[in-house]
């Protein structure tokens, strides 16, 4: 009961804000465009009839909820999957290079990180170049990635996937440097009067005193990784993929369509950083983490 | 005041484990150097408890991570059974208590006792008896399994007593492990310590700022002050080995507290 009234009521109060002022902007946006038919139509519809029109156009400006909600549903549901109209075929789409990219994406992140901790001159010259990495616009390199590899014969999920990687690599690089140097001073002498070699200190203080940083940090690294995929899918020419049916969506007005691959993607993002979250709840408890 | 070289007497029972001469240590600091340590001559024997005793910034910690090498002197000679510091940690010829238990949260009890035998390399089986042991010892039996955050300040102090047993050093090196504990816990556990040092003949070096358990402890007091860092008197105890914490009634016990608060008083007096 607690839990409810503690945690579900305040987002559920929250999401009907939200819808309600979703509906009263979708009759805003779509009125202009409704009177214009209903002038040209030569009808004059009341108020409420007014209103019903504006929420059920075909190619709204501003989808309403429900119409949302609709295609988002027989297109998750009711469709097989390998269809191309199915939201579960193009998630699973840009879901297989997100993870592949997430993949890449902590290992280098943890690589660079390990580096940076144990190597004075990667500490001093890798930093800034992460930093300035990440200051350079994805969607401007995203195209270049693909039209290099593509040159060299690399195509398909790979590209997409590196895209991933590129966004996903600095949260865990940065919470890994962080997480590696999180023992405190008293740790790190306790390890010297045990004359323990630098392999010892790294694999029995280091790493076991990173594991909550590297969970921490993998949640905003995977879903970067998604947006990575999603931004990957644009300049492909995908003909499969959230980012594809954004694409497709936008060419052909199919503002109902764009909004429901959103919230596919959403959907998808959520379940994965809860998922990471899992598993770092886990891992945490294993390693004999006081419950909360 | 210079103290003379070896004070041999009827409490130390062996040969020297630690010896200084003329130790000086100077950090160098943004503010300009700072003697930590200066002109220390000290002899520690086998078998002695001698503790550290002065206010904060009279080296009494340097000292010990000096012994420990955890901190290089800039001046003098130190040896520990008969080694420079650094070959005597790479022999693991001591165990080390910091202020805190320091454990590994990651671990439970047994494991972070087993740590310093896991790095040096002893089997399975070896660790387990050795942890048996060392748990026994001090009085932990029972909590093997159980993380540190489920245990109690004191316990968990005593887990970290454990594990500078564990690899059976004969000098212990403790550095105020009970300065955070309350008052009940921290005479529980110098009983408790007392006891310890009489089974074990272990060397210990106590760093504390409380008269009253130096006092307690100690077959000799090391009274260090400030600025420079450095040894002003060194006091043998008087006081019987068998000691119940009631003795720190008698007027044996508080004639050698008097004498050690003077020698603190006499180390701050050039202060302001």
């Amino acid at each position: 009961m607690d839990r409810l009234r503690d945690r579900v009521f305040p987002v559920i109060a929250i999401l009907l804000v939200i819808v309600a002022a979703w509906y009263a902007f979708a009759v805003y946006m779509n009125a202009p465009f409704q009177r214009d038919l209903d002038r040209r139509a030569g009808l004059t519809p009341g108020t409420v009839e007014f209103i019903g029109k504006t929420l059920s156009q075909p190619k709204p400006t501003m989808p309403a909820p429900h119409q949302v909600a609709q295609n988002f549903f027989e297109n998750t549901f009711l469709r097989k999957v390998t269809s191309a109209r199915s939201l579960v075929y193009h998630s699973w789409v840009t879901l297989s290079s997100t993870l592949l990219g997430f993949t890449f994406g902590t290992a280098l992140g943890i690589l660079i990180a390990v580096g940076i901790v144990h190597v004075i001159a990667l500490d001093r010259s890798l930093m800034p170049w992460i930093i300035a990495s990440q200051t350079i616009p994805i969607l401007a390199v995203a195209p270049m990635i693909i039209v290099v590899l593509a040159a060299i014969g690399i195509t398909g999920l790979i590209p997409k996937a590196l895209i991933s990687t590129y966004l996903s690599f600095f949260p865990v690089a940065v919470g890994m440097v962080k997480g590696l140097r999180s023992p405190d001073l008293m740790h790190l002498d306790l390890m010297h009067t045990y004359n323990a070699s630098a392999s010892q200190t790294f694999w029995k203080l280091r790493v076991p005193a990173s594991v909550p940083f590297l969970f921490a940090s993998m949640k905003v690294a995977v879903a970067a990784s998604l947006v990575g995929a999603i931004v990957g899918e644009l300049p492909t020419g995908a003909v499969a993929g959230i980012g594809a049916k954004l694409l497709a969506g936008s060419y052909y007005s199919q503002t109902i369509e764009m909004w429901a691959a959103l919230v596919a993607g959403s959907v998808v993002a959520a379940l994965l950083v809860v998922l990471v979250g899992f598993v770092g709840r886990v891992v945490e408890r294993s390693m004999g983490g006081r419950p909360a | 005041m210079l103290m003379t070289v070896n004070q041999a007497t009827a409490t130390s029972v062996g040969s020297a484990v630690v010896e200084a001469r003329k130790l000086g240590l100077t950090f160098q600091t943004n503010d300009g150097p700072v003697r930590a340590l200066s002109d220390v001559n000290l002899t520690i024997n086998k078998g002695e408890f001698v503790s550290f005793i002065g206010p904060s910034g009279c080296g009494k910690t340097t000292f010990l991570r000096v012994i420990a090498d955890l901190e290089q002197p800039t001046e003098g000679t130190i040896s520990i059974n008969g080694m420079t510091p650094e070959q005597a940690r790479q022999a693991r010829a001591y165990g080390y208590v910091f202020q805190a238990a320091a454990l590994f949260p990651w671990r439970t009890i047994e494991s972070n006792v087993g740590l310093p035998l896991e790095i040096i390399g002893l089997s399975k089986a070896e660790q387990q008896e050795r942890i048996k042991r060392t748990m026994d010892l001090v009085n932990l039996t029972g909590f093997e399994k159980k993380y540190p955050w489920q245990l109690s300040g004191g316990m968990q102090q005593r887990a970290s007593i454990a594990r500078a047993l564990a690899f059976d050093a004969d000098l212990l090196l403790m550095d105020e492990p009970f300065g955070a504990l309350d008052e009940i816990v921290r005479d529980h556990l110098n009983e408790q310590l007392l006891r310890l040092w009489r089974q074990t003949n272990k060397t210990i070096c106590f760093v504390t700022h409380s008269i009253p358990e130096a006092v307690y402890l100690s077959t000799r007091i090391v009274v260090m002050s400030p600025r420079p860092g450095r040894v002003t008197d060194v006091i043998e105890s008087t006081l019987p080995t068998e000691r119940p914490l009631d003795i720190r009634e008698s007027p044996e016990f508080l004639a050698i507290a008097a004498r050690v608060r003077d020698g603190l008083r006499a180390g701050h007096s050039y202060e302001d």
